[in-house]
């Protein structure tokens, strides 16, 4: 039964994901007085690169090819396991070190085959990624671990369970930190503005389109797919770390159904929250990111120390 | 002797074995290589069966009181020794079968005569030491294990310059550290026996300050052997410069001798001491850990890349060491075993990949003849299965999941999630503790991307590299073995447990809250739970599914070159080098690595606005290097300039000097 429903989950998550990208783009554009597309358009995106042929640079080799493919298991591993929908059985079941883990696998990929093309721009947007990554994944981890101490476990379930039951734990100094930190880092990790531009292909400021510059096809509708479906979780995960309720503690069709639509809910809700904030910002330069970036390890780091020290 | 004894008979095989080893070292260049090779291979399986046979909770002893004048020699096993005799068995295997293609039948090098026959001694010696049982024949050991292995890192000195520095720096460091082990034991051994039972027995009776300044100077010598910041300076240079075998060897297994002794002189012999102690370990390990893996990911040489990772490595297992002191010091038994679980762990991981990363090295080493790695790339191609394997390991180092050094920091992670009501200093210490493991693994991730990234991938930088072949198939086996060791510890770590529980029992500690069944680690008490098994099926099946299906169901690949403006096609001076790949992140970490730029522009003659050619030259230098150490230098050369004036080669200044020292010892003798 709690296979079913994590398998279900999953494909929930894949399914919602190019809405996600959909719903941003839609009020972005709204905002800007654009017309925009419907939200969509991004599935419609994929159904027309997915039946185009994939083609690769003559000096790319075996990294090139495996990313996307890497980059899409690990988005459904995470979406599998984590506490999307429901807290209970499998698909509550996932380590936040380990759905952190797993996540930067999908982003090494990318990473290396940025490299593997051989061009300037597959490496320049390599390096601009990781240098960003090796700064994000540990405020990840950290402020995820502030919520993770109150509850004693690192189980991704627990919290959000623990969230859920009793909604005094969430409206605290550390979770107030620990949302800040955590927000910078999500938009950092799904290459968001002000970190990075999903629209833009200008060199001076391009990180994650200038890694998959070289993809097509077949591989860029996989790529493109998991982004999304990263982006998906993030939101999930931020929503249901600071607003747990209505994801289900029982394996019932009911709680299940509403849990679904929880997450259906926050995910889009953050989602337009995220598109109308960003019409308001202007992109950081690559070089002022560091400080930013800095900036919300050291309030993970706060909300940790909090965390021990208040218990 | 009435019934069979396996680790007494698994050591003398290996001694024999060693022997062997070294005599077959005077046979001709040709076959030379083929039968060390082997023969130092077997002598390690036979050690890391002692290893096992003393893990399985058996002990051994031996007393040979006739092999060293005066003291004796002193041998026993339990199961920290076991431990550590199955990491440096093992290591020893692989590099013995790495030997048999890397050392070339040329008698060149790493097939020289001297090499050959310096390297069982090594692996020996440095297997004797978790076995020694008193502190004469632990010193003899040591010290047996430091020349051995200097000898090996002096093998090239005649092919490149910067061998000899690398070997002197070496060379005065590990002898530094010695002294300072010295000093403690023999201060030690004084007051409490020179035997390690008896100064178990007596210890707890002794001095606690005597006792601290025991620690803090055996701390010194074996942080200095584990290559801890600031003890580090010569770990660059020595495991750069010594050829990749070797490098493996001490970056693998002789490192972690020092957290061996650590272990035994801190943990078993002084019984623990008090908190303070371990929080100077964290501190030690902290430090390591943050400075290591800041200057690894702007290394531009590979080797040199490695050995500041191994600094990281080690900071890591001395940071899980310290806390695993620190929760035992605060009433905190059961996450303080998780600690140590954790420590032993990651030296046995780190053994696995560190090993595979430096045979990878030597193979790219042997085949371009460069370690710098903005000379490389374009080696996916040339020499597939080298890079397959480089991969395995940067992942496993990268502590990504799948890999095995995931599974280790993993279990760090948790132990310094659950401070307990351990006091100020805990609540404290582990949220900062979580950041350094966080924030070295964000960056390790990065070492590594670059590493393979710049070192394997698309197009090669040099006409070397263009022309690399793939390595003999000794080399690959060897390569392949520590993969599958390393992978065998990622999706299996549940195998080791009842090892380690030995190893907390011979301390007295309780086993680690750790329960597994077969795919599993779960901690017991808590709801922390993870399956590497699973991660690693669901990733490589997720990956080959998907990859399969869109075969399947999609349109065929095409290849293309890459798009290139129209302008002829792309060269390799349009790649991302080394250098350029770690630019973001030096300038994110200036303030700490100061890097040294020197940018000339030459204008074109007609005009001074065009630029004809622009030269950068930039060096990251050790700081910690020139801040603590060459001041130190410059002191010493002074005093020894001075010295000299001492002796102008007067025979009248001689006799004054031995007139005066005459009358010095008459009066000390008159004064009572």
């Amino acid at each position: 039964m709690s296979w079913v429903v994590a398998v279900a989950q999953m494909l929930l998550v894949a399914v919602l994901a190019p809405f996600t990208i959909g719903v941003t783009k839609a009020v972005r554009a709204r905002l800007e007085g654009r017309a925009g597309g419907r939200f969509g358009q991004p599935w419609r995106d994929l159904r027309k690169l997915l039946r185009k042929p994939p083609i690769s640079p003559a000096d790319a080799g075996m990294f090139f090819l495996a990313a996307p493919p890497v980059l899409m298991a690990t988005s459904l591993i995470v979406a599998f396991t984590a506490p999307f929908v429901t807290t209970v059985g499998v698909g509550g079941s996932a380590d936040l070190i380990v759905v952190v883990g797993v996540l930067l696998l999908g982003t090494v990929a990318l990473a290396l085959a940025g490299l593997d093309t051989g061009t300037a721009f597959g490496g320049m947007g390599s390096s601009r990624e990781m240098a960003i990554a090796a700064l994000v994944e540990p405020t990840l981890l950290l402020s995820v671990f502030a919520l993770s101490t109150r509850v004693g476990t690192t189980s991704l379930g627990r919290i959000v369970e623990a969230g859920a039951s009793d909604p005094a734990r969430v409206f605290t100094p550390t979770s107030l930190l620990a949302l800040a930190a955590l927000g910078i880092a999500v938009l950092a990790e799904t290459g968001r503005i002000p970190v990075d531009n999903p629209s833009t292909h200008l060199e001076l400021t391009m990180v994650h389109e200038a890694m998959t510059l070289e993809y097509a096809g077949r591989d860029l509708a996989q790529v493109e797919w998991a982004s999304a479906m990263r982006l998906t979780i993030l939101l999930g995960l931020l929503g249901n770390l600071f607003v747990p309720w209505g994801v289900a503690t029982e394996l019932s069709p009911g709680w299940l159904a509403f849990g679904a639509v929880a997450l259906v809910v926050k995910v889009l809700g953050l989602a337009a929250l995220l598109a109308a904030g960003e019409v308001f910002l202007a992109k950081l330069r690559l070089f002022r990111m560091p400080e930013l970036l800095a900036g919300s390890f050291a309030l993970a780091l706060l909300a940790v120390l909090a965390s021990t020290i208040l218990a | 002797m009435t019934s069979w004894d396996p680790i007494g008979t698994a050591l003398a095989t290996l001694l024999a074995l060693s022997v062997t080893a070294s005599a077959a070292a005077l046979l001709p260049a040709r076959i030379r290589p083929r039968l060390v090779g082997p023969l130092l291979a077997a002598s390690g399986i036979a050690g890391a069966l002692g290893g096992v046979a003393a893990l399985s909770g058996r002990s051994w002893r031996l007393d040979l009181p006739e092999l060293l004048p005066l003291a004796g020699v002193q041998l026993s096993a339990d199961a920290l020794s076991g431990w550590f005799l199955l990491l440096i068995g093992a290591v020893t295997t692989l590099a013995g079968i790495y030997t048999i293609g890397y050392a070339e039948s040329t008698g060149q090098g790493p097939g020289s005569r001297t090499a050959l026959l310096v390297l069982p001694m090594f692996t020996g010696s440095m297997l004797l030491v978790p076995v020694a049982d008193s502190v004469p024949t632990f010193l003899v050991c040591w010290e047996l294990m430091a020349v051995t292995s200097l000898l090996l890192v002096l093998t090239e000195h005649r092919h490149r310059a910067e061998v000899r520095p690398a070997a002197i720096w070496y060379a005065a460091m590990t002898q530094a550290g010695f002294v300072t082990v010295l000093i403690g034991l023999v201060w030690l051994a004084d007051r409490c026996g020179t035997d390690f039972a008896t100064i178990r027995a007596t210890a707890p009776g002794w001095s606690a300050a005597a006792k601290a300044g025991v620690f803090l100077l055996c701390l010194t010598g074996f942080a200095a052997k584990a290559g801890a910041v600031p003890l580090h300076p010569w770990l660059p240079r020595a495991h750069a410069e010594a050829p990749s075998h070797v490098s493996a060897l001490m970056s693998a297994a002789m490192v972690k001798l020092g957290v061996y002794g650590l272990l035994r002189v801190g943990f078993d012999l002084l019984g623990g001491g008090t908190r303070w102690w371990w929080l100077v370990v964290a501190l030690f390990g902290a430090v390591s850990a943050l400075y290591g893996i800041v200057q690894a990911v702007v290394a531009r040489d590979l080797k040199r890349l490695l050995a500041f990772s191994t600094s990281e490595n080690v900071g890591i297992i001395l940071l899980a060491v310290g806390f695993a002191g620190l929760y035992a010091r605060s009433d905190q038994p059961e996450i303080a075993a998780l600690a140590l679980a954790a420590a032993l762990l990651h030296a046995l991981n780190h053994a696995g990949f560190k090993t595979l990363l430096f045979f990878g090295a030597g193979s790219v080493v042997k085949a371009t003849g460069t370690r710098d790695l903005d000379e490389l790339g374009g080696l996916s191609r040339r020499m597939a299965a080298t890079t397959a394997f480089v991969a395995i390991g940067a992942l496993a180092a990268a502590a990504l999941p799948p890999g095995n050094g995931f599974v280790s920091e993993w279990l760090l992670l948790q132990t310094l999630l659950h401070p307990g009501d351990s006091g100020t200093l805990l609540a404290i210490g582990a949220p900062v503790g979580v950041a350094v493991v966080a924030l070295t693994a964000g960056v390790g991730v990065a070492t590594y991307v670059k590493a393979v990234g710049t070192g394997f991938l698309a197009r090669p930088r040099s006409a070397p590299a263009a022309g690399a072949s793939e390595s003999p198939v000794t080399m690959l086996a060897a390569m392949g073995l520590a993969a599958l060791g390393c992978a065998v510890l990622a999706v299996a770590p549940a195998v080791v447990v009842p090892a380690i529980s030995q190893v907390l029992a011979v301390l007295r500690w309780q086993p680690p809250p750790v329960a597994t069944d077969a795919v599993a680690v779960q901690l017991t008490g808590h709801t922390a739970r993870f399956g590497p098994a699973w991660i690693a099926v669901a990733v490589v099946g997720g990956v080959a599914a998907i990859g399969v299906l869109g075969r399947l169901v999609g349109r065929a690949r095409r290849r293309q070159i890459a798009w290139d403006c129209g302008d002829g096609p792309l060269t390799a001076r349009m790649e991302y080098t080394a250098t350029s790949y770690a630019e973001p992140l030096q300038r994110i970490f200036d303030d700490t690595l100061a890097p040294e730029r020197d940018v000339d522009v030459t204008h074109d003659e007609e005009s001074a606005y065009y630029v004809e050619a622009i030269t950068y030259r930039q060096r990251i230098p050790d700081r910690i290097e020139n801040r603590l150490y060459r001041p130190v230098i410059g002191v010493l050369g002074r005093v020894g300039e001075a010295g000299r004036r001492l002796a102008p080669g007067v025979i009248h200044r001689y006799l004054a000097y031995m007139l005066t020292a005459l009358v010095v010892v008459l009066i000390a003798g008159v004064i009572p």
